[in-house]
């Protein structure tokens, strides 16, 4: 010891005199940090209910609870997340996770009631004074627990690809299809939005952990057609996906086709169910399109003996003889088909009903019928002029390209329409050699196709002509009478005519236009051909199509003349496309299966 | 004045005292007891006002981390693990995730490794200002942890600057950290390095020149250098007794490879020396963390991207990763069967033999006033001994 050790203390009096570290009033002036992971504020308007901030909270804080006035739709569960300070422990992964970025931290940390039970709210629902805060935790920029980003899909150059017919989407490999499997969350937001309502969840699950079987018998539980839409379904499911609200959603269409991919036809039998035994009842199906043969394949497992009529040579219907080959190449439809007749549907090709056989004889025959015949009939342009021979019919077109025929549309083509039809006709023709214009009455954003079809269109080499409402088609003068046509169409504007409607094209007057084309290929829309349904079938019409109820039945019953006859497929339902197709087969032989057996009828 | 008292070495033995002679007292000090550091109790046997024997008794804490963590996905434990040592939350987070790196193959960026470094030697800086002012408490000297406690709270501003929060950070995750340092950080380090210094010079000549605390601390809780092996002393308690071990040299991980410093040893062995040589080892981190600041990239990745935390599987495999915190080897065994949560996670934190045997031996003839005092000084935290 020395005298130091004595003294030395005493310095601590020279902080008497200094300004003390402790301020007087720490609840005012003391915010927390820009970065503090303070209570929880919740835009809900962009948070989609998805439930993964659910799903990564190890302290079982969060809970998705249905909001007052929050309906679910689309894409939208309509629940929102509600936490629980008695467990949260501020981790802030929920943050860090949240698909759509609309669960945040404010820095407020301050909150005193005596009511144990407000300390678990709705954020951004129930009002709180740190809604909207500026400053709290947000996740880091480049940061994310998910990948925002889509593992991209090997397609073919744009300029190779309209030198042929060759696929343009390669499909993933196995490493491909794992990782972005990897980038669901299982919310399942997708199967609401789905029309035959596929456990999407389930099947990712299944590659994202090599178990294809299983994926393969979760995609025929609802769909047999997994060939066809893992390749050009409308693919709602990812306009739904919660992922979709941060950056791209997940692959799921190519998911799917990478199942169906990888698994041979010949091992199909091992992962996928078997049929009941014969029930001993007896169903027609009219077309062998996807929703005629989704019925088959459905009847088919619980018993039925089915028999497929179809009027064209080959089966798929509007997959075979509308989408082309470069989309939906045969060997894949072919899988898809060649299953559901290995389970005993036969598929009577070349017979027409209405010509060599009547739907009365059906009835007959038959306990019950299935009608599925789709839109076979291209609408005309109705303008001045439409029947000239260089008019042609899109639909036409494209299945004169299936049937290998000889097309002849010459150097230049217009494509008249704006949907997908249009641009399938579209491409066909620039791989056919020709210049191609697409001509619409409204602007590109209104166009009814897939916005990648018209990029991919475009990118092709395609003309977009926008505003453009056809007038007349003219002959060719001179020499190319007959064999080219002029088409003429005014130019238009987009007029607001009523609040809260789309705007409408109006031609502006005297901005008439003309071009001279080899061939026009209208594709503005298809109707059905219901000739062979005749009166005493009992089948109600409204606008058209056959009036079918909730369970796909289009006549009242079974009556002395025969069986009960239903319908669907694009010749009922509006979206017009294969999985609603596939889904109204489905439905149609599940109501079937109820009306014969009897159960719950 | 207590020269006689130095290098006493207690019995190796617990003594077996007849408690119905009536010359002993059996008394409880803690669980609650604020001499005791945490949630743990001793049952000390006394005869007079000097320890007779001591028994440790610890399970008042105990929260089953290690089994929670069975049940969890890989990256669900990551907000959890930083509750086993309270007072130093980032040695576990670290523990874990470079744990969860190695297994599952992710090499993180080198932005990660120094703000990781950064994070550590700043927790060690708060933890042992905290500690300072318990050991001076524990002998009556209250002023000290009125200023540590503050530096304290100087340092958990940065961290709560940096990662939003002030206690657990959650700051080190897998793959990386968090985020990168907000704008004007480093300046905020530098500057509060400066205060804490200024402070701790100020703490070097009031409580190491202070005739009371040299009188209390002398010759307190001797640990001869021979039992640093026996018991697996690491970290300070083992320094101050002249074994240089510090993981990080000896491992050399993360940044301290390209950081300049020494280990820092001691001698003489005592709760002074000991004291002494965590004073010395807090100017260190204040150097440390200038020499991060200094030269941490200013630019780049600060994580590896991983795959969803939802699925995320590990391969199957186990390892050890350990760390040195203020106390000594800090350490996470985790085992995976390549599933989604691990199969096993075991904690070894320097606590348990410090707090346990060590203490249970040294307690022995010590006066029951420098009971609190020599807890102290082997510097343990409960929470980590109940996993
Ligand atoms: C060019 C084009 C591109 C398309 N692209 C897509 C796309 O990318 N994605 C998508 O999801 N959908 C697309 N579609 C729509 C899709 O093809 C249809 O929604 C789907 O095929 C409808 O199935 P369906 O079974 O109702 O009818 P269809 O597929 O039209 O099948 C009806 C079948 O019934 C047969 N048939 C008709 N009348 C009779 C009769 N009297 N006797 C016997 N058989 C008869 C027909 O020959 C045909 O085979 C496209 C359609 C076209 C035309
Ligand atoms: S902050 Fe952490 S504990 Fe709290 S709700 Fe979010 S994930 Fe759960």
């Amino acid at each position: 010891m020395d005298i130091k050790d004595f003294i030395a203390p005493f310095a601590v009096w020279k902080r008497a005199f200094e300004k003390p570290f402790t301020v007087k009033k720490p609840i005012d002036e003391r915010p927390g940090a820009p970065r503090y992971r303070g209570f929880h504020i919740n835009d809900a308007e962009r948070c989609v209910g998805c439930g993964t901030c659910e799903a990564i909270c190890m302290n079982k804080a969060i809970d998705l609870v249905p909001v007052e006035g929050r309906e679910a739709k689309e894409g939208d569960s309509g629940l929102r997340p509600r936490v629980d300070y008695g467990r949260c422990c501020w981790c802030a992964l929920c943050v860090d996770i949240c698909p759509s970025g609309s669960l945040n931290m404010s820095n407020e940390y301050l909150w005193i009631d005596s009511d144990p039970d407000v300390f678990r709210y709705t954020p951004g629902v129930d009002k709180k004074p740190w809604d909207g805060a500026e400053l709290g935790y947000r996740r880091a920029e480049g940061y994310r627990l998910l990948d925002e980003q889509r593992v991209p899909m090997a397609e073919l150059g744009h300029r190779e690809a309209v030198k042929s017919f060759l696929e343009l989407v390669q499909g993933y490999s196995r490493a491909q299809a794992e990782k972005e499997a990897d980038r669901c969350v299982s919310c399942g937001l997708c199967i609401a939005s789905c029309p035959a309502h596929m456990d999407i969840p389930g099947y990712i699950k299944a590659v994202r952990e090599g178990d294809l079987d299983t994926g393969l018998r979760l995609l025929y539980e609802t769909n047999p057609f997994p060939e066809a839409c893992g390749r050009i379904c409308t693919h709602l499911c990812e306009g739904a996906c919660s992922i979709g609200t941060g950056g791209d959603p997940v692959a799921i269409r190519w998911l799917k086709r990478y199942i169906a991919d990888q698994v041979e036809l010949s091992a199909y039998a091992k992962a996928l169910p078997r049929a009941e035994p014969s029930v001993g009842k007896k169903v027609a199906v009219v077309g062998a399109g996807p929703g005629g043969l989704s019925a088959a394949y459905y009847l088919a497992l619980l018993g039925y003996e089915v028999k497929v009529y179809e009027k064209d040579g080959e089966a798929g219907g509007m997959l075979r003889y509308g989408i082309p080959e470069y989309r939906l190449p045969y060997p894949a439809l072919d899988k898809d088909i060649g299953y559901i007749e290995s389970l005993g549907v036969t598929i009577k090709r070349g017979v027409a009903i209405g010509k060599d056989l009547s739907l009365s004889d059906l009835r007959r025959d038959y306990h019950a019928v299935y009608l599925s015949t789709g839109l076979p009939v291209a609408y005309g342009l109705e303008v001045p002029g439409d029947k000239h021979p260089r008019v042609l019919d899109g639909v036409a077109v494209l299945a004169a390209a299936t049937r290998g025929e000889e097309l002849g549309l010459g150097k230049r083509v217009a494509v008249i329409g704006g949907g997908n039809v249009a641009m399938d006709a579209a491409r066909t023709a620039l791989r056919h050699g020709a210049a191609v214009d697409i001509l619409y009455r409204r602007r590109e954003e209104d166009m009814p196709a897939d916005a990648d079809e018209i990029r991919e269109a475009k990118a092709e080499g395609a003309r977009l002509i926008e505003k453009s409402i056809p007038v007349e088609v003219k002959d060719a003068a001179g020499a190319l009478a007959g064999k080219a046509a002029l088409f003429v169409w005014n130019e238009a504007e987009m007029v607001q005519k009523e609040e809260g409607k789309r705007p409408v094209p109006e031609a502006i007057p005297g901005a008439l236009r003309e071009e001279l084309y080899d061939s026009i290929i209208a594709a503005i829309g298809q109707g059905p051909d219901l000739s062979y349904v005749t009166e005493e079938d009992g089948v109600p019409m409204k606008r058209f199509k056959p009036l079918v109820d909730a369970r796909g039945m289009a006549s009242p019953g079974a009556s002395p003349k025969g069986g009960a006859i239903f319908a669907g497929g694009d010749l009922v339902n509006d979206r017009k496309d294969a999985i609603s197709a596939i889904a109204d087969g489905h439905r149609a032989a599940l109501s079937i299966d109820r009306h014969l057996s009897g159960k719950g009828a | 004045m207590k020269k006689e008292k130095l290098r006493v070495i207690p019995p190796a033995e617990r003594a077996n005292p007849d408690l119905e002679s009536g010359k002993y007292l059996l008394m409880w000090q803690g669980p609650q007891h604020p001499g005791i550091t945490g949630n743990m109790s001793l049952k000390l046997i006394v005869e007079g006002d000097s320890v007779v024997d001591c028994e440790t008794h610890v399970g008042y804490l105990h929260r089953g981390f290690e089994k929670l963590m069975e049940r969890r996905l890989w990256m669900q434990n990551f907000p959890l693990v930083c509750r086993i040592a309270v007072p130093e939350p980032d040695f576990n987070e670290y523990c874990y995730a470079a744990a969860l790196e190695e297994l599952a193959g992710i090499q993180i960026p080198d932005k990660a490794v120094w703000l990781r470094t950064l994070s550590l030697e700043m927790i060690r800086l708060a933890s042992f200002l905290m500690w300072i002012g318990g050991q001076a408490g524990a002998f009556g000297h209250g002023t000290i942890i009125q200023w540590s406690v503050t530096m304290r709270d100087y340092v958990l501003d940065l961290f709560e600057e940096l990662s939003g929060g002030r206690i657990y950070h959650m700051y080190i995750i897998p793959g990386g950290v968090r985020g990168d340092v907000p704008a004007g950080f480093f300046k905020h380090v530098l500057e509060i390095m400066d205060t804490v210094q200024k402070n701790l010079d100020d703490i070097e000549l009031v409580m190491f020149h202070n005739v009371v605390f040299k009188m209390r601390a002398e010759g307190l809780g001797y640990i001869p250098a021979d039992w640093v092996d026996h018991y697996g002393i690491t970290g300070p308690n083992a320094r101050a007794a002249g074994v240089a071990r510090d993981l990080r040299k000896d491992l050399g991980y993360l940044a301290y490879p390209r950081l300049d410093f020494k280990t820092i040893v001691g001698q003489k062995s005592d709760a002074y020396e000991r004291a002494r040589l965590r004073l010395l080892e807090m100017y260190q981190c204040i150097d440390l963390i200038r020499q991060i600041v200094d030269q941490c990239p200013k630019d780049g990745p600060f994580r590896e991207k991983l795959p969803n935390p939802l699925y995320w599987k590990i391969p199957a495999g186990e390892t050890y990763v350990a760390a040195e915190c203020t106390r000594g080897e800090y350490g996470f065994y985790v085992a995976s069967d390549g599933s989604d949560k691990p199969r096993r996670v075991a904690v070894r934190g320097p606590s348990y033999t410090h707090a346990v045997a060590v203490m249970e031996r040294l307690a022995r003839g010590v006066n029951i006033a420098d009971v609190a005092g020599l807890m102290v000084s082997l510097h343990t935290y409960p929470p980590e001994i109940e996993r």
